[in-house]
């Protein structure tokens, strides 16, 4: 992966990583002050006036079940929300100035466009973020592609996303977000779909990623053991409210609310060798 | 043909299935004795659900052969005794049961096809024994329930009727396909203690088949680990957790541990 750092290293940004220790160590670079989301029909809300804030570098993670809210709060800050639903104030919502957006989606598969290479599909977008030539757009997205794990025959033929496994169709949606150049990236589920030990390899590579772009990540999952294995925060919610929020080891080591307590304890160990 | 010899109530031996030029199960054979649980583990494409659907008679392998106490059963065409005996639940209880049906109704069209109230039953003797079975699984006794919908219920709750009308027949094997995947953490706990209890309570033999080594541990006896329609590892619940053997079976219990978390084991 080395030798093509240079083409995911961020480099109109190179403040990205360095900027959280310098200038805006107090100043978060997502803040969402009493978010709420109604219904359009009814006044029935969804999110129902919640608060946090992400700091730059920061890896944070929205969790609960079914209904609780994560993935509209993850949606209301990119700006796509699902038609049907409203924002009761746009203001309530607010991403430091020049900080770009960028999010991966639970179902990699269908987020691609079947009937495009996946090659292609990157060099769209590179094309359209940072207006270069087909030609060097295409060449620069087979080497993205490559440098997160693809086969290297792309360079010399493109493959449609049928060709390609859950796993590597998810690398295509992650290629996707990075050629936009995010500062933040925002994270549905991007692993659920897949299998574990794709789970982890995919993990990996967030992880790593965020590491050598100085990305922000904001992270929604169901699943409390993904969010320990990245987070340096949690936030549990539940019902369009927050639970319960703090440092990952402190929410589930010592749970304070009786909803997070449930969740911790539903927790399926898998025996490990040291407990023979 | 008929054998006595094992211990086992059902048994699968060499069961192998073609789909078109592609192997999905290979030469994959397993024993389950009365009263005990297996799991069957493994990722997407292992033949884990082609298995479960070969164990209940959905589908005829093209090779190998299905026992059930020591009788061989016909691919596909078993008899209606023998149908009772082997029930399944689905991953998706939104699919698998019919919306237009009410739960009255899911509950007891088995137990009319298969008489197992007698070959008449009045419609008191049917309502006693849905509301026997709805509170087994869980789901309180009150007869207003019957008379509902599955739409009018929670995705748990709907689990829980695909559980009630694969026991209303009084089978002694029950497939599970993946039955807590498509629900919320808390939701599968309370499925995966009701599949315990009826275990203990029932005597039932399960087959659950799931991608989750935390479900496979919570509740089998034993686990087999399948791979490209191959059977991997098959060994003791404890025994898999302790020395997993196969590096393939290495890999994916470390990729399992690395993404959870046993509670008081963190930091």
């Amino acid at each position: 992966m080395n030798a093509d750092a240079s083409i995911i290293s961020n480099q109109e940004h190179p403040g990205a990583a360095a900027g959280s220790h310098a200038d805006s160590c107090h100043e978060p670079i997502i803040r969402v002050n009493d978010l709420r989301i109604t219904t359009a029909m009814g006044n029935r809300p969804l999110i129902d006036g919640i608060s946090f804030d992400v700091q730059p570098g920061e890896t944070v993670g929205l969790v609960g079940e079914s209904g609780s809210g994560k993935s509209l709060t993850l949606r209301a800050i990119m700006g796509l929300l699902p038609e049907g639903v409203v924002l009761a104030d746009s203001e309530s919502i607010s991403i430091s100035e020049h900080k770009r957006l960028a999010m991966i989606f639970q179902d990699p598969v269908s987020s691609l466009d079947p009937l495009t290479g996946v090659a292609r599909q990157v060099a769209e977008v590179m094309r359209y973020n940072q207006h270069l030539p087909r030609r060097e757009a295409q060449a620069q997205a087979a080497d993205l592609l490559i440098s997160l794990g693809l086969p290297a025959s792309l360079r010399a033929a493109d493959r449609y996303p049928g060709q390609l496994s859950g796993g590597q169709c998810q690398r295509v949606g992650i290629a996707i977000a990075l050629a936009t150049k995010p500062d933040i990236l925002l994270c549905d589920e991007p692993t659920t779909a897949l299998d574990v030990t794709v789970q982890l390899q995919i993990l990996d590579l967030l992880a790593d990623l965020r590491e050598r772009l100085g990305l922000t990540m904001l992270f929604v999952t169901h699943n409390l053991g993904v969010a320990a294995h990245l987070c340096d925060r949690l936030i549990v919610m539940q019902h369009g409210r927050i639970v319960e929020a703090g440092a990952t080891e402190d929410v589930l080591n010592n749970p304070q609310q009786e909803y997070t307590r449930r969740l911790v304890s539903a927790i399926l160990p898998i025996p490990g060798e040291q407990d023979r | 043909m008929t054998r006595h010899a094992s211990s086992a109530l059902f048994e699968m031996r060499g069961i192998t299935v073609h789909y078109g030029g592609f192997t999905a199960v290979d030469h994959v054979s397993l024993s389950l004795p009365k009263g005990r649980a297996i799991g069957i583990v493994g990722e997407s494409g292992a033949g884990k659900s082609t298995l479960a659907r070969v164990a209940a008679g959905l589908i005829a392998p093209a090779e190998g052969q299905v026992l059930l106490a020591g009788q061989p059963l016909a691919p596909i065409r078993r008899t209606r005794e023998q149908r009772r005996r082997v029930q399944m639940v689905f991953q998706n209880p939104d699919s698998s049961l019919n919306p237009s049906h009410s739960v009255y109704r899911i509950l007891s069209e088995g137990m009319l096809l298969h008489h197992t109230l007698g070959s008449r039953p009045s419609r008191e003797v049917i309502t006693r024994r849905c509301l026997e079975l709805l509170r087994m699984v869980g789901l309180g006794e009150s007869a207003g329930i019957l008379s509902r919908r599955p739409q009018a219920f929670s995705g748990g709750q709907r689990q829980r009727i695909a559980i009630a009308r694969a026991l209303a027949v009084n089978p002694d094997v029950l497939v599970a396909d993946e039955p807590t995947s498509a629900l919320d953490v808390s939701v599968q706990h309370e499925i995966l203690d009701l599949l315990a209890e009826l275990r203990q309570t029932n005597g039932l033999s399960l087959m659950l088949i799931t991608h989750d080594l935390g479900v496979a541990n919570a509740l089998c006896d034993d686990i087999m680990v399948m791979r490209g329609g191959r059977s991997v590892v098959h060994k003791s619940t404890e025994g898999l957790f302790a020395d997993p053997g196969p590096q393939y079976a290495q890999d994916l219990l470390a990729a399992a541990r690395s993404v959870s978390i046993a509670p008081g084991m963190r930091g």
